[in-house]
């Protein structure tokens, strides 16, 4: 049953986090502070100071202890939660691995932030792009608002699969910048999400080894069942991961049926019905080009924007059945794999070999470091590309966006 | 050989004897006791077993005589080490068979 809650703040993103946090009724949060992050973990320590949050929250002199003590509270039943950025997440990298290999529900927010050398504390997603292959899920916001239900939902998706989930969101795009977020009631979100049930739990009344140094090869445990080698516990993960493509549909479906809310799952779409000129972008920068996508079409394009909101598990087949009718793709990306392109621009074009669909792909590299995008660069760098398609050379290198060099 | 079926997620075991292997198979030097050296043996009541206590493998049993579990007993030489008479020698396997 639909509920209209009418409890509308006018919030930061990361105070959209803290609530998030504080409605999942986390058990315990570990958190270092990191800017942009800080705002969102000095939340969550005021919620617990004053007894709103019914929590530890547990002070720690690292990133990579703040991850170690969510893996240890998730492995003792505790449902948790972590908040950081830039270098912060890279402090974290080896923990990250672990928790998605002991396969630990844990929810963090990445407040995205450019990686040093040199400092910047502002924005772009090089950090979380850069933990890809630890395992985890990746789910981008686009407002306040979804950073709030993507947070709830993430806790459903990562104990339904055991698997950690990332909510990456732009440092002070969103982190700092106040707009309108309803505010779900405690007892909607209690419907929604049922308390954490552990997979393995510690319990000294029947000792376990948990993630015990695992050979090679599958052996018999000391009842003879004959047990998982590594590959085997890695394949189960891979296997979790795509299985989370639905689960984050059916989460987001479950999420409107309750809030009257969703978020297209693993993509969402801008005028893409009949768009024959894709945009691809994540995070802030979607939201962004969905006002290149009004320009274009006011300059007589059939443009459309694509917008990726879940990166790992990459929806490959979603992304084909979304560019079925187009004749130009233009990704954005906020992070670089150096010596290559844009990861979302390769892992689209890997998405999309053996389907059928042969349009040219062009990447631009947008808003490193803080760099500031405007719709009107988005669209004119569509129209370039655009351009040279028609002028016959579809190949196009990889373009720095506005970058003066 | 299929492993779904022993619905683990994660990598779990129980605590057994030998759960990591047989970790005798690593040994170079073999420990020896001297009965004659060795203090519960001379005493005639359990005492000392600091052997026991520093096994790092708990391959020792307290008894008299004490004996060494070959099967785990990885060869490292620390109850060599610990024991305040000298009793244990670390013999190289090729002279113990030899001998």
């Amino acid at each position: 049953m639909k509920e209209t809650a009418d409890n509308t703040q006018i919030i930061t993103g990361n105070y959209a986090t803290a609530m998030a946090a504080k409605l999942s009724r986390v058990q315990v949060v570990a958190a270092y502070p990191i800017t942009p992050q800080s705002p969102a973990t000095e939340a969550l320590s005021q919620f617990v100071e004053r007894g709103e949050l019914d929590a530890e929250y547990v002070r720690v002199e690292s990133e990579h202890s703040a991850l170690g003590v969510c893996i240890a509270a998730s492995t003792v039943g505790a449902r948790t939660f972590t908040a950081t950025s830039a270098n912060g997440l890279a402090y974290m990298c080896e923990q990250l691995h672990w928790a998605a290999g002991a396969r630990l529900p844990i929810v963090l927010a990445c407040v995205n932030r450019a990686m040093a050398a040199p400092w910047s504390v502002l924005n772009d997603q090089q950090d979380s792009i850069s933990q890809r292959d630890t395992g985890w899920i990746q789910i981008y916001a686009r407002n306040s608002q979804e950073i709030l239900d993507s947070i709830i939902q993430a806790y459903k998706i990562a104990e339904s699969l055991y698997v950690p989930v990332m909510v990456g969101y732009d440092g002070y795009i969103l982190s700092h910048t106040v707009m309108p977020v309803d505010i779900p009631n405690q007892e909607q979100v209690d419907r929604f999400l049922p308390p954490y049930k552990p997979h393995t739990i510690l319990d000294p009344a029947a000792p376990q080894n948990l993630n015990l140094v695992t050979l090679a090869n599958p052996r018999q445990d000391a009842h003879g069942v004959m047990c998982h080698g590594y590959m085997e516990l890695r394949y189960l993960l891979q296997e979790a991961l795509e299985s989370s493509l639905e689960t984050i549909v059916e989460v987001d479906s479950e999420f409107n049926d309750t809030f009257g809310r969703s978020y297209g799952g693993t993509y969402w779409g801008y005028r893409l019905e009949d768009a024959n000129l894709i945009l691809v972008a994540m995070g802030s920068l979607a939201t962004e080009a969905t006002v290149a996508v009004d320009q274009l079409r006011q300059r007589g394009h059939r443009a459309g924007l694509l917008a990726l909101r879940v990166y790992r598990p990459f929806p490959r087949q979603a992304m084909i059945s979304a560019t079925k009718k187009a004749e130009l793709i233009v990704v954005f990306d906020k992070n670089i794999s150096y010596g290559y392109e844009g990861a979302t621009c390769s892992d689209l074009k890997a998405a999309l070999y053996g389907s059928g669909i042969q349009v040219p792909v062009h990447n631009y590299i947008a808003g490193l470091g803080g760099r500031d995008v405007k719709a009107r660069e988005l669209a004119d760098a569509a129209e370039r590309s655009l351009r040279q398609v028609e002028e016959g050379r579809p190949q196009k290198e990889v373009e720095w966006l506005n970058c003066h060099i | 050989m299929h492993t779904r079926d022993c619905g683990n997620i994660s990598g779990v075991s129980f605590p057994s004897i030998g759960e990591a292997g047989k970790t005798g198979d690593w040994r170079e030097l073999t420990p020896v006791i001297d009965p004659l050296k060795c203090i519960p043996v001379k005493r005639h009541k359990p005492s000392c077993f600091l052997c026991w206590l520093y096994c790092p493998e708990a391959a020792i049993k307290r008894g008299i005589p004490v004996e060494i579990d070959l099967e785990y007993c990885k060869g490292c030489g620390i109850c060599a080490e610990e024991c305040p008479t000298g009793a244990i020698a670390m013999v190289e396997e090729n002279n113990l068979t030899a001998g």
